[in-house]
């Protein structure tokens, strides 16, 4: 460790630069310009197309509090956000310890097979699998009925409900992967030495396991929190009415409405707040890990 | 305190018998040593007797109590891991305390004891570094201490000085030695270092294939092994392999071999004897009968390795390569290539039954 610090240190970050380039080229060229150009849309009147005036102005930020509906939607889409999260840690977390500390060989490679497979899949193309499986008379309710004595009515679509649904299939693969990769690197003889001192399974995960594999759950909530606050095909699809969010609103300036200027202004509020809030939370998560 | 009983235990993975039919006493207060090559089902053994395994047939019992399907949290035992496996995310003295804190003791009491255990093992002022900030020596000390503040019944060891460099091993010997004896625990430590086995414990039981080769006090073994294996593992053995004469063998060649310890093998059945090399002399001139070593070899040098305090000798004789180990007292050294008388008493050669 100290001999490879010392090595870097000598020969400074020219030779590394070779190796640097096409990655920082890239997200310049993919990334920064766009963003730039957005940041630059969102304090315009208007769009600079078809010869229409514009000037700058920063009415479109003015308007995130001065209309209670953009801070109440973002309000909602918080929420939903950390709903999903504490969803994709409940079902992830559990299937992350059974992959890294129970299976092995072929049925953990089999099982792991299972929990990439959504990746493989077209995004629009699950969450309308979902709207067949959740609809009234659809795949659900159809074989609910058909093995409950009695007659019940499953409509989930176009609820909070599917909304959630539909999010947490597509995003609990993320909090198995960063879970599994933590637990993974737990030795499991850190597990027997706690069970050697007494403790019941359940103290050994609540005291030695979840502590230790907080980064990967830090890491999972990220990766899934800060996506889903800005969601918008999924409360679309299965929300319907139900489904008004954050990000329907900016995608409907975008799309619908084409004020970009006020989308734009919407996006980057929503990147500060989720900013602010990941610099709030990392001390308190740190300390637990 | 408890001494633990192992009777009759068998364990099986697939096809493979890692255990087969084990019994060993454990006394109360003891030092044992489970030694044996990799593979031997030693740490298996340990881990029955800890809880993490369960036996396929047999009984364990530690203090009287049968505890082979008691899971190990229930088992009131201390276990130290070749890895020391310490808690990362815990500081020195939030290691050794968690066995206490997950059985609820009060915060006053902990304290108490925790600082105890850390004055036991002399790291008395390290309680509040975490573990990585720790050398490999004082991370044995604080698992030591974690593994006796809860004051168990049985304290294991899993090859727990495998890790450290040799000087510091043998500090560690002592040390554990010290410790074991001031809290008077009955200690079960497994390792493959014969050395280790033989200066540290009160008995070892030598394993081989599942099974239990010998079992007794170091000294026993050493100068009594009732096996090659026992003979040529734990310590450096000679061994001539012939038919039984009622005193000794008789080599292929016609040499006769007179042993005086061991078991007795009926004449005409095969047998071996053991010699340990440094009970050989080892000479230049004509052999003067002598009856104290009246089995007499001749041989050529081969080699010879000087190691400071004793030179080891390789003596070629009919194909077979003797060693001899000779105290370095100043007197002359023999040179490679010199023909050699070796000679050596009845009392030091142990007959063993052909396996």
């Amino acid at each position: 460790m100290a001999d490879q610090l010392a090595i870097g240190s000598r020969r400074g970050l020219k030779p590394a630069l070779p190796l640097l380039l096409p990655a920082y080229l890239w997200l310049t060229v993919a990334i920064f310009l766009p963003l730039s150009a957005m940041v630059f849309f969102s304090f315009m009147t208007d769009l600079p197309l078809a010869g229409k005036e514009w000037s700058f102005t920063l009415g479109n930020y003015a308007a995130f509090f001065s209309q209670s509906l953009y801070s109440t939607l973002l309000f909602a889409s918080l929420r939903l956000g950390l709903e999903v999260t504490l969803w994709c840690v409940v079902i992830g977390y559990p299937a992350a310890y059974v992959l890294a500390k129970v299976l092995k060989g072929r049925s953990r490679e089999a099982i792991f097979l299972l929990v990439i497979l959504p990746f493989w899949s077209n995004g629009l193309v699950r969450i309308f699998s979902w709207a067949m499986v959740l609809r009234e008379g659809g795949i659900l309710d159809t074989a609910l009925n058909a093995v409950l004595p009695f007659k019940i009515n499953i409509d989930l679509m176009y609820s909070y409900p599917a909304v959630i649904i539909g999010l947490v299939h597509s995003y609990v693969p993320y909090m198995v992967l960063t879970c599994y990769l933590t637990l993974q690197a737990i030795d499991n003889s850190l597990i027997e030495a706690g069970r050697s001192l007494g403790a019941s399974r359940l103290q050994v995960l609540w005291r030695v396991i979840i502590p230790l594999s907080m980064p990967g759950l830090i890491a999972g909530a990220a990766l899934i929190f800060v996506p889903v606050v800005g969601s918008f095909m999924e409360p679309r699809i299965l929300g319907g009415r139900t489904g008004t969010f954050y990000g329907t609103v900016i995608e409907d300036q975008f799309v619908a409405v084409f004020n970009w200027p006020l989308g734009a202004a919407l996006s980057f509020i929503l990147l500060a707040v989720v900013l602010i809030i990941l610099a709030l939370a990392a001390p308190v998560l740190r300390r637990a890990g | 305190m408890a001494g633990v009983q192992v009777a009759n235990v068998s364990r099986s993975f697939g096809a493979h018998k890692a255990l087969d039919n084990v019994s060993i006493d454990f006394a109360d207060g003891g030092f044992y040593a489970l030694l044996g090559p990799s593979g031997s089902g030693k740490t298996t053994l340990l881990r029955q007797i800890a809880g993490f395994d369960f036996p396929d047939a047999g009984r364990i019992a530690i203090g009287g109590e049968s505890v082979e399907r008691v899971p190990v949290e229930k088992r009131r035992i201390g276990m130290v891991f070749q890895n020391y496996a310490l808690f990362p995310n815990m500081s020195v003295a939030d290691n050794v305390a968690f066995g206490l804190s997950v059985r609820g003791e009060p915060k006053a009491t902990i304290a108490t004891e925790v600082q105890r255990a850390l004055d036991l093992v002399q790291l008395g002022k390290l309680g509040g570094r975490k573990p990585h900030q720790l050398s490999g020596g004082q991370r044995q000390r604080v698992a030591l201490a974690r593994a006796i503040v809860t004051k168990p019944r049985v304290l294991l060891l899993d090859e727990p000085l495998g890790a450290l460099d040799k000087a510091l091993r043998v500090d560690m010997q002592i040390e554990l030695k010290r410790i074991q004896r001031e809290i008077g625990i009955t200690t079960i430590f497994v390792t493959h270092d014969q050395e280790e086995a033989l200066t540290m414990s009160d008995r070892i039981g030598i394993l081989r294939d599942g099974q239990v080769v010998q079992e007794g006090p170091p000294e026993e073994i050493y100068d009594r092994p009732q096996s090659e294996f026992a003979a040529t593992f734990l310590g450096d053995a000679n061994i001539f392999r012939g038919d039984a004469t009622g005193s000794g063998i008789k080599l292929p060649d016609g040499t006769t071999i007179k042993a005086s310890t061991g078991t007795s093998v009926p004449a005409g059945a095969k047998a071996s004897c053991a010699v340990r090399p440094e009970r050989i002399r080892i000479s230049t001139g004509a052999a003067k009968p002598d009856p104290a070593n009246a089995n007499t070899l001749k041989g050529q040098v081969s080699k010879r390795i000087f190691a400071g305090n004793n030179s080891t000798y390789f003596v070629d004789r009919d194909g077979q390569t003797l060693k001899v180990i000779v105290q370095n007292t100043g007197a002359e050294r023999l040179a490679e290539g010199q023909p050699v008388v070796l000679s050596w008493s009845p009392d030091s050669t142990v007959l063993i039954a052909a396996a």
